[in-house]
């Protein structure tokens, strides 16, 4: 116990964010009550003028630990470090106390408790960092190469610029090809730019540069490590080509005889069992789809294995688990959309013609299944009305709550689309409202709501209903007519909502990051100031993965994501917290328990004096505390966080009697 | 007036101090008599602390973790509090305190309503309790 000790307490006011709830001076007043504790407070200690303050308090008060009662740990410890820092104390002699986040944000309207509250926390922070002591930060390497996890857009985009910084990036992609969602678009709003032409070429680059290694058809198995040094392996699946032979021929393609469903023409079309998803996929390697081969499944034709002029079919080739060491891990893994068939209302699943936005680009693609000419699925003839369903799923409480961000903006485009094919089509948007906030978006929408023929009316349909020509009726009510109004189409196109996609759960469930409740997009660090930052250091996200968002955000976000791996990759080294587990030797039976609850192996048995005890390697111990709740006789502890530690905060935050001080 | 209740939250950095951090961020908001500790993942979990709590006079501990059965930033720290807590449950239980006195609740770091409702209603429960008292030596021992 450090009784010599004197503490500095620094309250901040926060503006009136904290001070508008807590009475500051109330808190100074009773804390300055406990001996050796010396009490400043500011309207905003995290201004430069706050920090110059807090410096030369410390250095002339002679404090030499520091409470700070202000806001989270996880955005301004650093800050408050990097003070204690300049004023020639060890950074860890700090303990900051959450008076805005756990006190005066939560109860507002309660000003007389929240002051009371305030006070008990402060005094808890007091009684807690009497017994902490100065931990030096360690410093580890950092291997010079970054993983990218998903390869659309945001994977592509991110991939490129940490090559070009001159770093290895492993690109993985689950695919047979890169290109993700953005592939299957035929034009992007609002300028109607043709999608895979302006992809295509980043595409391409990324199979030529040097400094990129594309691991397509693959899927992240498991990482290990930390910061600096994840080892990663990776399952390349059987391709059932050699990719080294294979000279993108496509001639083993023509004649395969088994068919499958084509995945990447959302299920409009069928493929071969021997197939490249798209003509401008990248790798130009095919795949053999072991369900849908007949060698495979039955052991009979091998046409492609004939026909294939390098040799390159393969029906031995097995799955390969390959390792890979990297620095930092960007996870773009992207968005699919919502299964809407649960909307049963719309009737997709039902109908051959409800489809859903992606499906309509596919539609009238080039080098989709009708290679342009927009036909109605299931009727064969070109739409001489079209329904398009905005907020399919979206902004529902039963299903998705939020809004996807990009339906508006494409339902606009789809109604481009089909006037572009068939002139002479109507074209019916139903729409609550167009959200059109974006650069050019406004415009984009006053040139489709002026194109004839197109209309836009201000409400949610309600039903899909077949007629038995085929056609299909929608209900909705008009809120310009005042009633509810029946109209017969023969396309139903649903804007739907988007949710990150399924391989995200697997990726993050491996990375261990945080996700939304709905939606399973990926939690960032800070909604505003770490929007690509995780919870896990050195892991990073970006594109639709991480939230909704369209093309240019995705891209922007990449490239923030791939500048924080670049700044990571070339500073070279990584300081990690020093809150690592510690043994008191004198307490440890040797009995092998906190050995079992260690999840990282980083506790062994050690012959000390003739007795044997436990002792913790630091490189290995992240400091989570398994051990320290797994030990039966109190011998282990977290430094810093000791169990007398947390005993004093329990007592300080209950203790009501005046301060009495501690020997 | 009624009855003030102390509550203790021994929470986790990763997932359910995060929720409570969000749920100051969103303002949502709850009784002040939950106050909350940082610990850095739920596996650190000791019957000791809660039993300490209890008898220090807090009336109910609430312990947050991550979501099973990937969340645990630390591989599977949730399972061995979820361990622990069902034992400490079942032995609180045979000691004659009230179910309402312990809870163990996972909170993702993004469920800061789920936080803010959960902190509610063990206030509210609390409340209903009534103070602990501990004999003393001499009014078990003969």
């Amino acid at each position: 116990m450090e009784g010599s000790s004197r503490i500095g307490v620094f309250l901040c006011h926060c503006g009136t964010n904290i001070a508008g709830v807590v009475d500051i001076k109330r808190v100074a007043e009773e804390i300055g009550k406990i001996p050796n504790v010396v009490v400043w407070d500011h309207r905003f200690l995290c201004s430069a003028d706050g920090i110059d303050s807090m410096v030369s308090s410390i250095r002339s008060s002679g404090v030499d630990r520091v409470v700070v009662a202000a806001c989270s740990f996880r955005t301004h410890e650093p800050v408050f470090q990097a003070a204690l820092h300049r004023a020639g104390l060890n950074p860890y002699l700090l303990e900051i106390v959450s008076t805005r986040e756990l006190c005066s944000w939560v109860h507002e309207g309660e000003k007389e408790k929240a002051t009371e509250k305030a006070i008990r926390m402060v005094r808890a922070a007091i009684a807690k960092i009497r017994d902490n002591r100065p931990l030096e930060r360690r410093r580890l390497p950092v291997v010079p190469a970054a993983l990218v996890v998903g390869g659309g857009v945001a994977g592509i985009r991110a991939a490129l610029d940490i090559a070009d910084s001159g770093f290895t990036v492993y690109l993985i992609e689950r695919g047979a090809s890169i290109g993700g969602n953005m592939a299957r678009l035929d034009k992007t709003f609002p300028t109607l730019d043709c999608s895979i032409c302006i992809l295509g070429p980043l595409m391409n680059a990324v199979a030529q540069h040097p400094n990129i290694r594309l691991l397509t058809y693959s899927e992240v198995v498991s990482v290990e490590g930390r910061v600096g040094e994840f080892v990663v392996k990776i399952l390349r699946k059987p391709r059932y080509i050699k990719e080294s032979l294979c000279k993108g021929c496509l001639i083993c393609i023509a004649k395969c005889p088994a068919r499958a469903i084509d995945e990447f023409n959302l299920k409009l079309s069928h493929r071969k069992a021997i197939y490249v998803p798209y003509p401008q996929a990248v790798p130009r390697i095919p795949v053999i789809d072991p369900d849908a081969c007949l060698y495979l499944r039955k052991g009979i034709c091998r046409t492609c294995e004939k026909l294939c002029p390098t040799g390159a079919v393969d029906f031995a080739q097995r799955g390969e688990v390959v390792e890979v060491r990297v620095g930092s891990i960007i996870v773009a893994t992207g968005f699919e959309e919502y299964d809407i068939s649960s909307v049963y209302e719309y009737g997709y699943g039902r109908y051959p013609n409800v489809v859903t936005g992606l499906q309509l680009e596919r539609l009238v693609s080039s080098y989709g299944p009708t290679e342009g000419r927009l036909t109605v699925p299931g009727l064969g003839i070109e739409p001489r009305r079209v329904a398009i369903i905005n907020c399919a799923g979206s902004r529902d409480e039963r299903h998705l709550p939020y809004c996807c961000r990009v339906g508006c903006m494409a339902s606009l485009k789809h109604a481009w689309y089909i006037k572009h094919l068939v002139p002479e089509a109507e074209v019916l948007i139903f729409a609550d409202e167009i959200r059109a906030s974006g650069k050019n978006f406004e415009e984009f929408y006053r040139r489709i709501r002026l194109l004839p023929g197109v209309y836009i009316v201000k409400s949610r349909a309600s039903e899909v209903r077949a007629n038995p020509s085929g056609t299909l009726s929608i209900k909705a009510y008009d809120p310009v007519l005042n009633r509810e109004v029946t109209v017969e189409v023969d396309l139903v196109v649903l804007e739907v909502g988007i949710v990150a996609s399924r391989s995200t759960e697997a990726v993050r469930n491996i990375l261990k990051l945080g996700a939304s409740p709905t939606g399973g997009f990926l939690l960032e660090l800070h909604p505003k100031l770490n929007p690509v930052e995780t919870a896990v250091d050195g892991v990073y996200i970006c594109g639709a993965a991480a939230g909704p968002k369209d093309i240019p955000e995705s891209v922007a976000q990449a490239s923030a994501a791939a500048s924080k791996v670049i700044a990571l990759l070339s500073r070279g080294y990584i300081e990690i917290q020093p809150h690592t587990a510690r043994v008191v030797e004198e307490l440890c039976s040797g009995c092998r328990i906190c050995v079992t609850a260690c999840a990282y192996g980083a506790i062994r048995i050690v012959e000390r004096g003739g007795r044997n005890v436990a002792s913790v390697d630091e490189v290995l111990c992240k400091g989570c505390g398994s051990c320290v709740g797994s030990c039966p006789s109190g011998a282990i502890e977290i430094q810093n966080l000791k169990l007398s530690q947390v005993e004093a905060v329990m007592s300080e935050m209950q203790g009501w009697e005046p301060y009495v001080q501690r020997a | 007036m009624s009855r003030e209740p102390r509550i203790i939250a021994f929470t986790c950095t990763y997932c359910a101090y995060a929720a409570a951090e969000a749920a100051g961020v969103s303002k949502l908001h709850y009784p002040p008599h939950i106050y909350i500790v940082r610990l850095p993942c739920s596996g650190m979990f000791k019957s000791h602390h809660v039993l300490k709590a209890l008898r220090s006079g807090y009336d109910a501990v609430l312990w947050g973790g991550c979501h099973p059965p990937y969340d645990c930033h630390f591989v599977n720290g949730n399972y061995k509090a979820l361990v622990r807590a069902t034992l400490l449950k079942n032995y609180l239980r045979q000691l004659g305190f009230e179910d309402d006195r312990f809870r163990l609740e996972w909170i993702a770091a993004g469920e800061a309503e789920r936080f803010a409702s959960i902190a509610r209603e063990m206030v509210e429960k609390a409340t209903a309790l009534p103070k602990l008292r501990f004999l003393k030596h001499s009014e078990v021992v003969d």
